[in-house]
């Protein structure tokens, strides 16, 4: 049954969330709806001519309108050791129950990658009583999505948590006897494992679509009404490479609302509407008690604005180009956040002296 | 177990059982309640599930904490009996419950 992933790495992770709160509806909701699923069933060829998908048990759909929604998949470490038990990588709901049965009092888990799902990870393990290490490759966490500041904001929790984040490491093979035992780093450090968790990002899944001779360049590409160069096939979410209006690029987004939001434009213009998909994109992480809120894609700015203090545990980090606002990230800040989506999304400009007080709010920088 | 009445969007009336434990919100989307999106799934992080609490029963809810009462500020068409469903768990005092979808999300 289609189910949410936000929470695998947190709530669900320590077993403070059922499984049957991750799911978007009850069986009974597809039957009313007269929606056929087909579960546990791989589609394994995509026949464009006949416009029929195969799948893996034999069976055959043929259709007018298809849409592929095909997610990402884990990158998988390619070093010397790499396919020892004991390694977990987090993506779907199977990768739960083997990381949970690691979660043993005082285990030391080694997580590769300072990214959210592994920082996410990090404070799960330290709320089950294990021994986190998180290993990075760049100079800080979470450096591919968010300012130093709130990098260091992070890192400084993480290790009041005492997870020990380690940043400029390099794995370069993992050891064992056919249990993964230990993780060796480029500068000849060791570290002891019981269980080693990977967070190296996703790859979109674009299998189905590329052997069906469906351009594919990081991601299925489409149009901004979701559409494949063949008009029958659509295409939504993790697995597409779409454009982005709002920032003139194409980009291809893992988030939760660019799925929805991508998949209802696509179902829309499926029924032969003519609608554009032109989202902020936005993001969060729950880390402790710590809510990070990201809204639009912080890249061509030419200025940072920081509001308030991580002091006081509650900051905000905005990007601006010229006077206009491209980005926000929000840690603790919900209305900062919440100003931001509005305000980036009417391309609104900022004066960034107002912009620098915390006592005015986003809205009143204009 | 308590029940809620959610006024869709189009003013449909749909008496629906909450179980306890769960959200406001969770309830919402097992019944499919038009109008509350819910797209975080319930981490505080979207307002995409704002409805509008029966301002006669307000006192039976706890409070928003800080983080929701900003989220709010932004959300579509704000009203003082404002709440984001998400963070409301479903207790016996909410038994009977009027509760108001707005006609968009934020």
């Amino acid at each position: 049954m289609p189910y949410q992933r936000p929470p695998l790495s947190k709530k669900y992770l320590s077993g403070d969330m059922a499984p049957d709160r991750l799911l978007f509806r009850h069986r009974s909701f597809y039957e009313e709806h007269r929606v056929e699923l087909h579960l546990g069933v791989k589609a394994v060829r995509l026949d464009r001519t006949a416009r029929r998908v195969t799948l893996a048990d034999g069976r055959q759909l043929t259709y007018d309108g298809l849409l592929l929604c095909l997610g990402a998949t884990s990158r998988r470490l390619t070093c010397p050791g790499a396919e020892l038990a004991g390694i977990h990588y987090l993506r779907g709901i199977a990768d739960v129950a083997p990381i949970r049965a690691g979660f043993k009092p005082n285990a030391r888990v080694v997580i590769i990658g300072g990214g959210y799902i592994g920082l996410e990870t990090a404070a799960t393990c330290v709320h089950m009583g294990c021994h986190a290490t998180v290993l990075e490759m760049a100079d800080r966490v979470m450096n591919r999505v968010v300012a130093p500041a709130v990098s260091d904001y992070f890192a400084r929790e993480h290790r009041a948590h005492r997870v020990d984040i380690r940043c400029d490491m390099r794995v370069v093979r993992l050891e064992g006897a056919g249990r993964v035992e230990r993780v060796v780093c480029a500068d000849g450090t060791s570290l002891a494992a019981d269980m080693v968790i990977v967070g190296v990002g996703a790859v979109a899944t674009t299998a189905l679509a590329s052997d069906a001779g469906l351009a594919c360049d990081n991601g299925i590409l489409v149009d901004e009404y979701c559409r494949t160069a063949d008009p029958a096939i659509f295409a939504a979410g993790d697995c597409t490479n779409h454009p982005s209006l709002r920032y003139a690029r194409r980009v291809r987004l893992e988030s939760v609302d660019n799925a929805f939001e991508q998949g209802k434009t696509a179902a829309l213009n499926l029924l032969g509407r003519q609608v554009t998909h032109d989202r902020v994109p936005w993001f969060w992480s729950d880390q402790f008690d710590n809510k990070l809120l990201i809204v639009g894609l912080a890249e061509g700015h030419d200025r940072q604005v920081l509001r308030g203090s991580p002091e006081a545990r509650s900051f905000s980090v905005c990007y601006l180009k010229g006077r206009e606002l491209l980005a926000v990230e929000a840690i603790n800040h919900s209305k900062d956040y919440m100003a931001a989506r509005k305000l980036i999304a009417e391309r609104a400009t900022l004066d960034p002296e107002k912009l620098a007080d915390p006592a005015l709010g986003l809205k009143e920088a204009v | 177990m308590p029940k809620i009445v959610f006024i869709e969007p189009g003013g449909q009336r749909r008496d629906v059982e909450a179980p306890l434990g769960i959200t406001l919100m969770e309830v919402a989307r097992q019944h499919a309640i038009n109008g509350v999106v819910a797209q975080c799934g319930g981490a505080c992080a979207c307002a995409t599930c704002h409805v509008y609490i029966d301002p006669a029963r307000l006192a039976d809810l706890p409070p928003p904490e800080d983080m929701e009462q900003g989220m709010l500020e932004t959300a579509w068409e704000p009203q003082t009996n404002s709440r984001l469903s998400c963070q409301i768990h479903i207790t016996p005092a909410l038994a009977g419950l009027q509760v108001t979808v707005p006609a968009r999300q934020a």
